[in-house]
């Protein structure tokens, strides 16, 4: 079978959902990997970012430790780390908590400081769980999908729907 | 409200107005807020379903405010990833957009204020993009309406957040307040007195980011200059905002110095050199947008010292921005390549500079 998009063969068989109904999608790798990954992650790289993040992470830090860093994989937003040298941008809020140990140094080289001062919103979300439940929900419902698992698939689909009617109501 | 072009090229913008303290030299004040929704991953990590219900969610709150009055009704809802390229690059020359926002890839948006004082993008680097311009030396009231607006737009959503960092964007360089507060300088005589250099080594001392018109890594064309605050963690903005404003007055003084140095000593050479600059923008018959950003830098400044006389400051500055190749296109309605766009820019300039037909006087 050739690939969808180009003349390769197709070696991956996605299940995309659209409106909630399968659409089969037969894809080369090369067009697989463009087809799954998120939108920006082509997105230009921030080259002070990087190179501030390079700067820091030399100091101290043997490859293997560096290694093993890169591949810290953030349980919300499933970004590596090592994407977010690349790119210099994070993937969600939970990113401040989980890579709080490495991102420290990095505020303190940029700002200075290490605590907000200034305005606060009138109203937040009421905890961490709250504030990062629906981000990981949506990937937890991306992977069922792209595992061809649809009850698991819709069963979080349901939940995130719950989910968002309380928010509305709130 | 849809995009009506026409209208906007018609219109010059708020901060093109020239008015306000300062205008001399302060082309205009802008401020920015970077925002996210804490219920979606940040836009690195976004799919393209997340994007699209980011953008209808929020466009849907601006719908709302404007129903029940709490902002005006006829604000423009801009779908930019629908636009063409041109219109897209006709609202980066208007500073209504970034150049972010117009190149990147996916759903992405951009509400507009019929005045041109804000504009809000969705789904730039951050979901939100807030920014506010006045012209001339404004920072404090422009202050305040970027935090009503943001304050508007919080009582519906809910914004990524936390006790200790503040309001948490996709790039640790703008954790905590979220906020960069910018003056935009016409700095033309440190440009010839060749003293602009050491005057970015000590701001850049002080932890203040200098940047040419149009924003990150884009070259000071026309001798126009960013000053805007590095640091967004620590600072309240109060604070920010007192430590950019505190720098301006500073550098005033060192560009009127520069001008009455240029004055004394050398009246006839800056005299000649502006007088040049706006008989070559009279007379051309070809000319790029780079000389002519170039030239009317010089005009500028020899309105300002009243070296020239007959033409206004608000000409001159709209003269900057019309003659860039999307405004230049979309005002005369003509797609252009850039040898046609070159003798199509001459010819406005000669028309609204003076020596062929009428002489604009509007602005």
């Amino acid at each position: 079978m050739k690939c969808q998009k180009c003349e390769k063969p197709a070696t991956f068989h996605i299940t995309d959902l659209i409106d909630g109904k399968p659409n089969e999608l037969h894809l080369c790798e090369e067009c697989a990997h463009s087809f799954l990954a998120p939108a920006s992650e082509a997105s230009e790289v921030m080259p002070a970012m990087a190179g501030l993040l390079a700067q820091q992470l030399a100091v101290g830090e043997t490859a293997e430790e560096l290694a093993r860093l890169d591949q810290r994989t953030c349980p919300v937003c499933g970004i590596t780390f090592l994407e977010f040298r690349k790119q210099g941008r994070l993937g969600c809020p939970h990113d401040y908590t989980y890579f709080v140990k490495e991102l420290e140094p990095l505020l303190m080289n940029i700002h200075g400081e290490t605590h907000h001062v200034g305005k606060v919103p009138q109203h937040c979300a009421k905890d961490a769980e709250q504030q990062t439940q629906l981000i990981r929900l949506r990937r937890e419902m991306k992977e069922a999908v792209a595992a061809e698992e649809y009850e698991r698939a819709s069963k979080l689909r349901d939940k995130i729907r719950g989910i968002e009617e309380k928010r509305k109501q709130k | 409200m849809s995009i009506n072009f026409e209208q906007l090229t018609q219109a010059s913008g708020e901060w093109l107005r020239g008015t306000g303290p300062e205008s001399d030299i302060v082309i205009s004040s802008r401020i920015r807020l970077a925002r996210n929704l804490a219920d979606f991953p940040f836009i690195a990590r976004a799919t393209e379903s997340d994007r699209s219900e980011i953008e209808r969610l929020l466009m849907e709150q601006f719908g709302e405010l404007q129903r029940s009055e709490q902002l005006a009704a006829d604000l423009l809802h801009v779908d930019v990833a629908g636009l063409e390229d041109i219109d897209r690059l006709f609202l980066v020359e208007r500073q209504l957009i970034s150049r972010e926002l117009a190149d990147s890839q996916g759903s992405r948006a951009v509400v507009i204020d019929q005045h041109e004082q804000f504009s809000v993008m969705i789904n730039e680097e951050d979901h939100l993009r807030i920014q506010v311009m006045h012209s001339g030396l404004d920072l404090a009231e422009a202050w305040k309406q970027i935090d009503r607006l943001d304050n508007l737009i919080e009582q519906r959503v809910t914004y990524a957040y936390s006790d200790k960092l503040g309001y948490l964007t996709a790039c640790p360089t703008n954790v905590g307040t979220g906020v960069r507060m910018s003056v935009m300088l016409h700095l033309p005589a440190l440009v010839i007195t060749r003293q602009i250099e050491k005057v970015f080594r000590s701001l850049q001392k002080i932890n203040l980011a200098v940047r040419g018109l149009y924003g990150e890594g884009s070259q000071a064309m026309g001798d126009f200059y960013q000053i805007s605050n590095q640091v967004t963690l620590g600072m309240g903005e109060e604070e920010l905002l007192k430590k950019v404003g505190d720098v301006v007055p500073v550098l005033l003084d060192y560009e009127r110095q520069a001008r009455d140095f240029l004055l004394r000593e050398s009246q006839e050479t800056l005299h000649d050199r502006v007088s040049r600059a706006y008989g070559i923008l009279r007379n051309a018959q070809t000319i790029s947008s780079e000389e002519t950003m170039h030239l009317l830098s010089s005009v500028r400044m020899g309105v300002n010292l009243g070296l020239i006389n007959d033409v206004k400051i608000p000409t001159v500055n709209k003269l900057f921005i019309h003659t860039q190749p999307a405004h230049l296109q979309k005002i005369t309605g003509m797609e252009l390549d850039s040898s046609d766009g070159n003798i199509e820019r001459a010819s406005y300039l000669r028309r609204h500079l003076g020596s062929d037909g009428m002489r604009s006087e509007q602005n």
